[in-house]
């Protein structure tokens, strides 16, 4: 991380007319503020991240290949895990995202008890995804929670399987509920701090020309927000890519997805180069995922900065 | 192979060994165990089994083996070791010994054997293909079937619980549908670090009972047959199996009424409700009773800081009544082929499986198959192998006859790297083992 | 906060019941998965395998929970947990700050590749990391200490806190610093007299985000520390192996010191609100 940071700006200043004196303390600011950062980045995460990815293209015996990137499309069931990987982020991320911001909304206007309620909504927080797995596990096996309710309301008359094996509506509802439930709460608390930082008088502004609640949400809060929210989707999408704990436990192999392909080839295979081939399409698919949200939601700086 | 759990109570061996006259503290023992991590059971191991030995012993249960190997392999990378003893599953002493990261306990082994009969089939084990001994055998488990007493109402006319074929286990899959409208057999399916062992019960069940063997076999017509049978009794297994990883919960809430699964997986059915469940024998198919034990051994790293406390804790827990304390609290069986875990001053849950480990071991048409042998760190792939293969068949509905040879493909690839030789029951190879 | 003076809104009576609803619903949501694990852990053992399943405990045990809490071992763990939070939180800040100051302020080349690596470190499976960094964490004779899982879950902790550092920096109109800075103070002492003092609920959050991952983070805490586990490293070692009544009472034990601590910074996510209204 710390490499690419001198020589471009010395490019930059270069070919900036406004500022004419190179190596101005303004500029080199920015670069001394980043380092800490930076180096202790390179040393606990970029060296090591580094000498694991080289592990793709490498053999057992240490020798380089592409083979394992073969191997891995071979793999059984990569293509659904990719589609299933796939499919749950899709459903994931909008349905969180907009729950969270009604949520947000709702925080704002003032309700009976808002407190209790915002210290309840933050809970999930705090709930790591080993007991989330473990208590809508217990919500949707077959002998759990939901179809015993089902059953003493008389409405089945044997336990339903929503987690079998071939119920991927089940699977995949069962986990996105999960993956929602435990998620939402982070979204939501980022999308409040954006509100937060709305200045009221834009809004009271809105309002004084006759704008409804609706109205001033759309023109107002949501283009305002959109720097918290690129924050909160990146965020959210690129940990979406690793979903694990939670289709463990609730779709075990029922439903493939790569992050926990990649932790079998780690604990259960032993093959070191496969799980590092599947962390660098992991890897690559967020990077792109990212690089969208930089592009369709591009920030107007100066709006803030002038 | 035999596995010597022999019903006769025996000769009560004298606690302390030859080994044990040193009374003096051997100071603290870091103590690395993948077995015994259930909360209730760490605790009987601190409080039951360790506390009585003359040091002190950390008995560390916080990794997994999958875990653990990584961490061990790193520290010996590093030359910096602070385990003094590993307590380990086969499979997982592999790499460690592939990558010489364990001592040869040669010596300690030909001591300990002056007083006490270790199960011979396993010490060979520990030696890992070489003419070293890298681990003391531990414990020892296999693998078998827990069946609800709800489910003998349907058992298919004639059929004896305790002597199944894989047909007959398949139609009261069948019968039980017919009557409850569930489906009511249960696998350990699932997959990833809470993983289930269905590659187990097919390298060492189906396999060996339908074809003879494990590999030779894989795509023989007879190998057709088998898979043929597993997706009849997929058919009427719970559809949810490809989510259980420990088959003693479905069978204690009831989603499933017969399970197969390791007997440390299956033992809290029948410790917590003994009057609801029996452990019985495996099922056999046309060529026998295949079926496959495990072992858990102790293991000193190159370089242990405190070497004289593991070595004299491997001897304090190999002692023929630290033994049988160790059975009751894990739940696995003794590797000393004089202490009997059977009968009537048997431990709760573990007497019931004894007995049907008895039975299995003793089956007419008893078929042992061994862990794969020689994979080295193939070992993980192999197992993947068989799991892919009941992937595509049973929940793919893929054509067997393809995917049998597709997959042999890959099996023999991975015999080829390692350049594994058959290993029993498959014949002995001069070469390199070939799938037929 | 110049939302303090915000006046009152007048919304029609529809309107706020819709809202109720909402937020009661959320609310419920919210709740009911956490009350099913409090009522599996506070049951006997069996009762966890009950079908039809209660939907309370009857009859209420301890058993299972007591059992846990008094496992060998658990209660340094919960302190060797807090200490190692408390370090990522420090760390994470001291070292997000500057850099979310940087990325807020400054126009600068490689700005958003910035901001790509930043991401992508969250984007890189930690599990595959284990090896690498323990053999490092070896060598620097930092292995199985409280800082080295600190320093992994910084590493965790960090992209997050930048990012957010990040914007809440933006937010704070430039000119209060300029303003400050015309007036002779130097850029560092009007960071820290204005900017800090107006971004302490944005940071608060991020402190809190730092803290709960370190809190629930296993995997790194698993293979880092081993004589020295952490509270979720020593229970996720019981977890996946031990039987359900147990998972449930360790569920449960995860989550009850984290409700207290979220109540503790709660002021810090949301005081803003709570000036606004009263």
């Amino acid at each position: 991380m710390s490499g690419q940071v001198e020589a471009p700006a010395l490019r930059e200043a270069a070919g900036r007319p406004r500022r004419a004196v190179r190596f101005s303390r303004r500029q080199l600011e920015p670069y001394a503020l980043l380092a800490p950062a930076a180096i202790f980045m390179t040393l606990f995460f970029a060296w090591p991240a580094v000498q694991t990815l080289l592990i793709a293209f490498q053999k057992a015996n240490g020798s380089w290949t592409l083979d394992n990137f073969g191997a891995m499309a071979r793999d059984t069931d990569f293509r659904l895990a990719l589609r299933n990987t796939l499919l749950v982020l899709v459903l994931i991320i909008p349905i969180e995202t907009t729950i969270a911001l009604l949520m947000a909304v709702l925080a704002q206007s003032r309700l009976f008890g808002r407190d209790v309620m915002l210290y309840i909504w933050s809970i999930p927080l705090a709930v790591s995804d080993l007991a989330a797995g473990l208590v809508w596990f217990s919500i949707f096996t077959s002998h759990g929670y939901l179809n015993s309710v089902l059953q003493d309301l008389h409405l089945i008359a044997h336990p339903v399987g929503f987690l079998d094996y071939n119920n991927l509506g089940g699977l995949v509802t069962a986990i996105v509920l999960a993956e929602v439930w435990r998620s939402m709460s982070l979204v939501m608390v980022i999308i409040m701090s954006g509100i937060q930082a709305i200045p009221p008088e834009l809004d009271e502004a809105a309002e004084s020309l006759g704008a409804g609640a609706w109205q001033r949400f759309w023109k107002v809060t949501l283009p305002l927000l959109k720097p918290t929210l690129q924050v909160a989707l990146i965020l959210r999408t690129t940990t979406a890519f690793q979903v694990f704990g939670v289709v463990l436990a609730l779709a075990g192999s029922a439903l493939p997805v790569l992050a926990v392909k990649s932790e079998s080839w780690v604990t259960e295979y032993r093959n070191y180069q496969l799980a590092a081939t599947y962390a660098i399409l992991i890897l690559v698919l967020s990077s792109l995922s990212t690089v969208g949200y930089l592009l369709f939601l591009r920030t107007p700086r100066e709006v803030f900065q002038r | 192979m035999l596995l010597l759990i022999l019903a006769c109570g025996g000769t009560p061996a004298p606690s302390g060994g030859a080994t044990a006259s040193t009374q003096t503290d051997v100071g603290k023992v870091e103590f690395l165990s993948s077995q015994g991590q259930a909360v209730n059971e760490a605790e009987g191991m601190r409080k039951q089994v360790l506390a009585g030995f003359n040091g002190t012993t950390d008995f560390n249960t916080s990794l997994t083996g999958a875990q653990m190997v990584p961490k061990l392999l790193a520290e010996h990378q590093a030359s910096k070791v602070d385990i003094d003893l590993v307590g380990d599953i086969h499979g997982d002493m592999v790499p460690l010994q592939a990558a010489g990261a364990l001592q040869d306990l040669t010596p300690l082994l030909e001591k300990l054997q002056k007083d006490r009969k270790f199960n011979s089939q396993l010490v060979a084990y520990g030696k890992m293909g070489t003419q070293k001994q890298y681990y003391i055998p531990w414990l020892q488990a296999t693998y078998m079937m827990v069946v609800n007493k709800k489910a003998l109402q349907y058992l298919p006319k004639g059929a004896d619980v305790s002597g199944l074929t894989y047909d007959q286990l398949a139609q009261w899959g069948e019968n039980m549908l017919k009557g409850t409208g569930e489906k009511k057999i249960g696998i350990p399916a699932a997959t990833g670090s809470r993983g289930g062992l269905l590659s187990r019960f097919l390298q060492g069940y189906v396999y060996p009972s339908y074809t003879g063997g494990e590999v030779t076999g894989f795509k023989s017509p007879e190998a057709v047959q088998a898979w043929q049978m597993v997706k009849r009794l997929w058919a009427v297994t719970n559809p949810q199996s490809t989510n259980y990883g420990f088959m003693q919960e479905p069978l204690q809430s009831g989603e499933v009424w017969v399970a197969w699964d390791h007997q440390a997986r299956l033992i809290d059915a029948l410790k917590n409700l003994p009057d609801q469940f029996q452990a019985v024998p495996a099922p056999s198919g046309p060529k026998g009773l295949g079926f496959m034990s495990v072992v858990a051994g102790l293991a000193i790293p190159v370089g242990a800081p405190n070497q004289k406390g593991a070595e004299a804790l491997i001897d304090y827990l190999t002692r023929p009544d630290k033994q049988k304390k160790t059975t009751a609290v894990v739940g696995f069986f003794p590797v000393l082929s004089d202490v009997s875990v059977s009968g009537k001053d048997a431990p709760p849950g573990v007497g019931v499986e004894a007995e049907a480990a008895i039975k299995q071991t003793n089956a007419k048409k008893a078929l042992p198959a061994l862990l794969p042998v020689g994979l080295g760190a193939k070992d993980g792939e192999f197992s993947k192998t068989y799991f892919d293969t009941f992937t595509r068949i049973a929940l793919h509905n893929e054509d067997i006859q393809t995917v049998l040879s597709d997959e042999a493909k890959l099996l023999q690839a991975l015999l080829d790297t390692a350049k594994a030789h058959c290993w029993p029951p498959d014949p002995p190879s001069t070469g390199t083992c070939q799938v037929k | 906060m110049s939302a303090a003076i915000r006046r009152p809104r007048r919304r029609a009576t529809p309107q706020r019941q819709l809202a109720y609803a909402a937020a009661g619903l959320i609310t419920a949501f919210m709740l009911f998965p956490l009350y099913l694990i409090a009522v599996a852990a506070l049951q006997p053992r069996t009762a966890v395998f009950d079908y039809p399943r209660a939907l309370y405990p009857s009859p209420f045990s301890i058993e299972s929970m007591a059992f846990f809490l008094n496992a060998t071992g658990i209660l340094p763990a919960l302190g060797r947990s807090l200490v190692i939070g408390v370090m990522t939180v420090v760390l994470a800040l001291a070292l997000g700050c500057p850099a979310g100051y940087a990325v807020a302020r400054y126009r600068f080349a490689g700005r958003d590749l910035v901001q790509l690596l930043i991401v992508s470190v969250r984007a890189f499976p930690i599990l595959i990391l284990a090896i690498p960094l323990a053999v490092t964490f070896i060598n620097w004779n930092l292995y199985d200490s409280v800082l080295s899982v600190a320093l992994v879950h910084t590493v965790m902790a960090l992209p997050l806190t930048i990012l957010l550092a990040a914007s809440v920096f933006l937010r704070v109109p430039s000119e209060l610093e300029e303003a400050a800075m015309s007036m002779g103070t130097s850029r560092f002492g009007a960071v820290w007299r204005i900017v800090l003092p107006l971004s302490r609920q944005g940071l608060g959050a991020a402190a809190l985000f730092a803290f709960v991952l370190s809190w629930n983070e296993v995997f790194a805490a698993a293979v880092l520390t081993v004589r020295n586990p952490t509270l979720p490293a020593q229970i996720v070692g019981a977890l996946g192996q031990s039987p359900l009544p147990f998972r449930f009472a360790g569920g449960l034990a995860l989550t009850l010191p984290a409700l207290v601590f979220i109540f503790f910074m709660r002021p810090y996510l949301f005081s803003a609100f709570g000036q606004a209204r009263s």
